[in-house]
């Protein structure tokens, strides 16, 4: 409990004693690209196959002469946009971002860097966080977003090349009854996991004492709560919103 | 001017530093020193308003900076500038980038004047033909000397020194000795050094406040600190064998 309570504290610290409005820009223009477009390779990579995955093993379920093989289409599109595409990618985010954040911090702790930046009177927690925090939420979306685009495009590719389904029923089914509210649905969840993820990781750093191993102990701890925080905010908000 | 009062702390149920008080003047380098552990380092920070100190205060000019509102304590610390122990220096960010970096936050100078005022401070230090080293690139003395420029180059009024040269081999240390006390005189600022150096107290100690467990045991001056008569003073002066021989003589 009392860790969390220093975590709303810690939140809170990053709306006081601001610097100016140009600072921040530039600061979230450099985190969006070590945040976001620097995760694009491993999100593709995940995404593609993620996607071409789900297409295999639906069609090896699927056994019943009752059950159209467009049907595989629809599965993977659900799947993709509801859950995995938000969830399975946050995972990865948090495994990539979450460590370097957190280990970027702790290392900047340790090394009397943040101490640097708090002489000069400057909120380091502000300076430090709030851009991360910032690039976070707006980039993962995005990579949300494309993640959706490259597991629809992955069952695609899966199941037209070895035969499953044609190009026409993948077609058929990953546009059979569309409700476009699962989109809806699947961004405000990449929204809240892009701000838990850079917020638990960045307050997990950002609070390292020791040396090296404590660093690495933070990084692992930052991944680990992030993904726990993730898991229940799913669960949440499927409760709430659907 | 800094005047500390009757400063404390506790960490937990170990008493790290016991009612305090001293004043270090401008225009003079002033300072701490003691045994690993006595306290010296908690005391800076405490001094800088990286630690709250249990009991006491501590005034800049006057103004009370342990009491003092958000607004006020980061109006001092503007007029900060810390060297610390290991450089401090952005991992990310080049030699230029660093000593550059308070006047990017901290100012509203275009950017040809910023970087004057870097390469004026960076030669300052001794340090020329650097600007785009990383700090990964450049040795520990060098690192020193650009958290010298770093910290002098918003015009600070007061300056202190976390340790300045330690882990330097004793030519480079007694040149940073040097620089922080021609620093200390050329701008007239307030320097409070922390050092368990004792080449450092003979080099450039014109006010030296000896801690020992947590307790000042003695000030005085460089000139008179080998006549001191407190017995942890004489043992952490002559400690080694060179200023035994030397004493003896």
């Amino acid at each position: 409990m009392k860790s969390i309570g220093k975590y709303f504290i810690f939140l809170g610290s990053l709306f006081v004693n601001r610097e100016s409005f140009k600072t921040y820009v530039r600061l979230i223009f450099d985190e969006s690209i070590l945040l976001g477009v620097n995760s694009i390779f491993i999100v593709a990579i995940v995404s593609t196959f993620m996607g071409a995955v789900t297409a295999v093993q639906s069609a090896y379920n699927l056994v019943s002469p009752l059950i159209e093989d467009y049907i595989i289409g629809t599965l993977v599109r659900d799947m993709t946009v509801l859950e995995l595409a938000p969830t399975v990618i946050a995972i990865v985010f948090a495994g990539k971002v979450g460590s370097s954040i957190s280990s970027g911090l702790g290392t900047m702790r340790i090394t009397e860097q943040i101490d640097a930046l708090e002489v000069m009177g400057i909120n380091s927690a502000s300076y430090l966080v709030l851009p991360k925090i910032i690039s976070s939420v707006l980039m993962y979306p995005l990579l949300v977003i494309l993640a959706m685009f490259l597991s629809i495009y992955g069952g695609y590719i899966a199941g037209t090349l070895t035969n499953i389904l044609t190009e026409q029923e993948y077609i058929y089914g990953i546009r059979l009854d569309f409700n476009p509210f699962t989109i809806k649905f699947a961004l405000i969840k990449s929204v809240v996991f892009g701000f838990l993820i850079s917020s638990i990781s960045a307050y997990k750093g950002f609070f390292t004492k020791g040396g090296a191993l404590e660093v690495g102990i933070a990084s692992t701890s930052a991944v680990t709560n992030s993904c726990i925080a993730i898991l229940l905010a799913d669960y949440l908000l499927a409760e709430l919103l659907l | 001017m800094i005047e500390i009062e009757n400063i404390s702390k506790s960490f937990d149920d170990k008493q790290v530093l016991d009612n305090i008080s001293g004043r270090f003047e401008q225009g003079r380098t002033n300072l701490i020193i003691g045994a690993s552990g006595t306290g010296k380092t908690v005391l800076l920070k405490c001094i800088v308003g990286l630690i709250q100190p249990d009991e006491g205060n501590v005034y800049y000019n006057g103004r009370d900076f342990t009491h003092a509102d958000r607004d006020m304590k980061t109006e001092i610390r503007r007029e900060i500038g810390m060297l610390f122990q290991g450089g401090a220096l952005f991992d990310s960010k080049n030699v230029e980038e660093n000593v550059m970096f308070p006047l990017n936050i901290l100012t509203d100078m275009s950017a040809s004047d910023k970087l004057d005022r870097v390469n004026f401070c960076l030669a300052r230090v001794g340090l020329e033909n650097v600007n785009k080293k990383m700090p990964s690139e450049i040795s520990g003395g060098m690192k020193k000397r650009v958290g010298i420029a770093r910290a002098i180059v918003n015009n600070s009024q007061y300056l202190f020194c976390d340790e300045p040269n330690s882990g330097l081999d004793p030519q480079t240390a007694i040149m940073i000795d040097n620089l922080i006390s021609e620093i200390t005189k050329e701008y007239n600022i307030t320097t409070v050094v922390v050092t368990h150096d004792m080449n450092s107290v003979m080099e450039i100690g014109e006010y030296v406040m000896f801690l020992h467990k947590g307790i000042k045991i003695w000030e005085g001056s460089n000139e008179n600190i080998s006549n001191a008569e407190a017995k942890e003073l004489q043992d952490f002066i002559f400690a080694n064998k060179l200023m035994r021989t030397a004493q003896t003589k």
